[in-house]
């Protein structure tokens, strides 16, 4: 049997949630995988994925230990699922006042309505036929409602854990936001490899629909490691004066292709973008980032940058699309590389396409490598080569987790990354 | 403390220095002034150890060791500080670590313990008390959208808590106002001990109304042409640098 040829459906699933596995099942079905003669996936070759992954049944799912940098939490709610399937021993679900949450599987009446009303209807495009995979293997999933003008200060914390301990595992993820006119959210998605090496397939895609006037916090963190192969997307869209503010990060594995798109569909909406991505060793990562500017009077921060080490290689393609009613769009992209090494390659394309005449835009990628002067500034000031390369490696990056609203996650993105650019500890002392 | 010998040093494949010989002893204060493009702040960065600066011929020794043969890290582990002209901003570290990593690697390399948080943190208050930069400066990032006198006072600060041997001061006075200027030399002047070594590169005798040097000397195509007292540097504030250059030449 081929890559994923007959995803598993779980057979309980309810009757809203079968016919859409049908429909994108048929779609699957339907496409075929990119190949490196597809434009979007050019510098992204599907090789490593395999023929013998298999979805984890509820009852194989051995209950595992949260890790330690996670013990803590992020001060919220927070669901886990391990290998795809949800763990409420690990999980604390403390609602505050106007903070629905729940999985497909558990959803009210109402509940599933509004998911059945919404769910699958940003994606598509770029992110076939990944999408539709994930539509086809729906087993689970999250969804979130915030209701109008509800001032939702604790983050939801959602995490993925990959274990695949015993075989070559597939996991499919979804998450549906639905942001009510005026409200305000912080929602945190997390990706992380329990034991490092084995062999996964995750597809996670996530839709955010933020009405008039909404303000979300998001944050999208892949730290799943070794043979971890990710393919997945999120899409948002914006109404009127909506304002999503996203952080993406991804450390690297086997392979990690995340496509982003953002539809501002009301004026005055307002997207901030940042990422970061991290391959070493021979991983990839692949971050394509489509932002539609539909409608006048939208604008758009985007700022992505990675660090490229040993023989990793990594892709950026950045799309700004402005369609001819959007006038007043401003819109910026910026994409930093530094390569930490002669072996290391990154590929990135930053793309302006404008139709529309009265508006402000910028774009630019640089890829470099490790500033000699501010290296040679720490080293006259006493600090070690390595040292300092660590040093300047974490400030590249720590400009963006600095920017972060939520707290308790720069607290724990900061060791993380200054341990990261670190052969040993001692080289990160200063940071931490 | 420090003795050039004959330097000759090149950048970009073009001869700057030419048989410099200089020689400060320990708690001299020396001023070199001299024309654009005379080689001044070569000098520094050749005694910093900047990548990219070639010494041709001659040799530097620092207390009795061969400065030119250690590593940037090392010679300022070993107490030289050059305060740059133009000070590197480094978005994303904070001061506070930087000075720290910085602290921690000179005490470390001299055998003194290193200074626990409270007592590191008390010390950098007080240099930048000292230097009229607000504290708030240390959570911010290296140099990271200071002005141009407010990099110039962090390097004082970091001149304060290295507590170096021999400072190299390039062009420190550069585009300070003279309150600034003020803060400056007061900073330094507060660091002389009477064993501790300044050399003061400068386009300005104005600087030296505030720090007085021990010796002045003239600085052009690359070697030292007129070394004196105080007095030198008021005559080359009056008179300008032609007439000694065409002297020399």
């Amino acid at each position: 049997m081929g890559f994923m040829e007959q995803p598993l459906a779980e057979a309980r699933a309810p009757h809203w949630l079968q016919s859409l596995q049908a429909r994108g099942q048929s779609r699957w079905s339907a496409g075929k995988l990119p190949t490196r003669r597809t434009e979007n996936w050019k510098y992204t070759p599907l090789t490593g994925l395999r023929d013998d992954y298999r979805v984890a049944a509820a009852s194989d799912v051995a209950p595992a230990k949260l890790p330690d940098a996670l013990a803590q939490g992020l001060g919220g709610t927070r669901l886990v699922f391990v290998d795809g399937v949800y763990q409420p021993s690990l999980s604390s679900v403390e609602l505050p006042e106007g903070l629905q949450l729940c999985r497909f599987a558990d959803a009210s009446d109402a509940q599933a309505a509004l998911i059945a009303e919404h769910l699958d209807t940003l994606v598509g495009g770029q992110a076939e036929p990944f999408a539709s995979l994930n539509t086809a293997t729906l087993r689970d999933g999250v969804f979130l409602h915030v209701a109008a003008n509800a001032d939702v200060q604790t983050p939801v914390h959602l995490l993925w854990l990959v274990r695949a301990a015993d075989a070559p595992t597939a996991i499919s993820q979804r998450v549906l936001v639905l942001a009510e006119s005026g409200s305000r959210a912080t929602v945190v998605e997390q990706f992380l490899s329990l034991n490092g090496a084995e062999a996964s397939f995750t597809s996670g895609v996530t839709e955010l629909k933020l009405e008039a006037n909404a303000k979300l916090h998001h944050y999208r963190l892949h730290e799943e490691s070794g043979e971890a192969i990710h393919i997945g997307a999120v899409h948002a869209r914006l109404e009127r004066d909506a304002n999503l503010d996203s952080f993406h990060l991804a450390l690297g594995s086997r392979l990690k292709r995340v496509d982003v798109v953002v539809h501002h569909a009301g004026p005055g909406a307002h997207a901030d973008l940042n990422g970061v991505y991290l391959p070493r060793g021979d991983e990839h990562i692949d971050y394509h980032t489509t932002i539609e500017h539909a409608v006048p009077h939208c604008t758009t921060d985007e700022v992505f940058r990675g660090i490229v080490g040993d023989k990793a290689t990594a892709v950026f393609n950045g799309r700004i699309h402005i369609h001819p009613d959007a006038q007043k769009t401003r819109a910026e992209l910026s994409n930093r590389n530094l390569l930490t090494s002669t072996e290391a390659e990154v590929n990135t394309k930053p793309e302006l396409e404008i139709y529309a005449d009265d508006v402000q835009c910028a774009h630019g990628a640089t890829v470099a490598r490790i500033d000699d002067l501010a290296l040679h500034y720490l080293r006259t000031r006493g600090v070690s080569r390595d040292e300092a390369e660590v040093m300047l490696s974490f400030g590249f990056i720590n400009e963006l987790i600095d920017g972060m609203a939520l707290e308790p996650l720069r607290e724990y993105l900061r060791p993380l990354l200054a341990k990261r650019f670190a052969r040993d500890d001692t080289l990160a002392r200063h940071l931490l | 403390m420090l003795k050039i010998q004959n330097l000759h040093a090149r950048v970009e494949g073009k001869d700057i220095l030419r048989g410099l010989d200089l020689q400060i002893g320990p708690g001299e204060v020396h001023a070199i002034m001299g024309p654009n493009g005379s080689g001044k702040s070569t000098l520094g960065h050749v005694l910093a150890g900047r990548p990219g600066y070639e010494v041709t011929d001659g040799s530097v020794t620092y207390r009795g060791e061969d400065l030119l043969a250690m590593d940037t890290e090392e010679r300022a582990r070993s107490g030289v500080f050059l305060a740059f002209q133009y000070p590197v901003e480094i978005p994303g570290v904070s001061n506070m670590e930087f000075l720290k990593a910085s602290v921690d690697a000179v005490r470390e390399s001299r055998g003194d313990a290193a200074l626990d948080a409270v007592t590191f943190m008390k010390r950098a208050r007080e240099a930048c008390k000292a230097a009229d930069l607000p504290v708030d400066f240390l959570k911010r990032g290296v140099n990271e959208g200071f002005s141009g006198g407010e990099k110039k006072r962090n390097e004082l600060i970091q001149m304060m808590l290295l507590e170096p041997s021999l400072c190299l001061l390039d062009e420190t006075d550069s585009g300070l106002d003279i309150d600034a200027l003020q803060v400056v030399a007061k900073g330094v002047n507060s660091l002389r001990d009477g064993k501790r070594s300044f050399v003061l590169v400068t386009h300005y005798q104005r600087l030296l109304n505030y720090i007085e040097p021990d010796h002045v000397h003239v600085l052009a195509g690359g070697r030292i042409v007129r070394s004196g007292d105080k007095s030198l540097a008021l005559d080359l504030e009056e008179r300008g640098y032609a007439w000694l250059e065409d002297e020399v030449a």
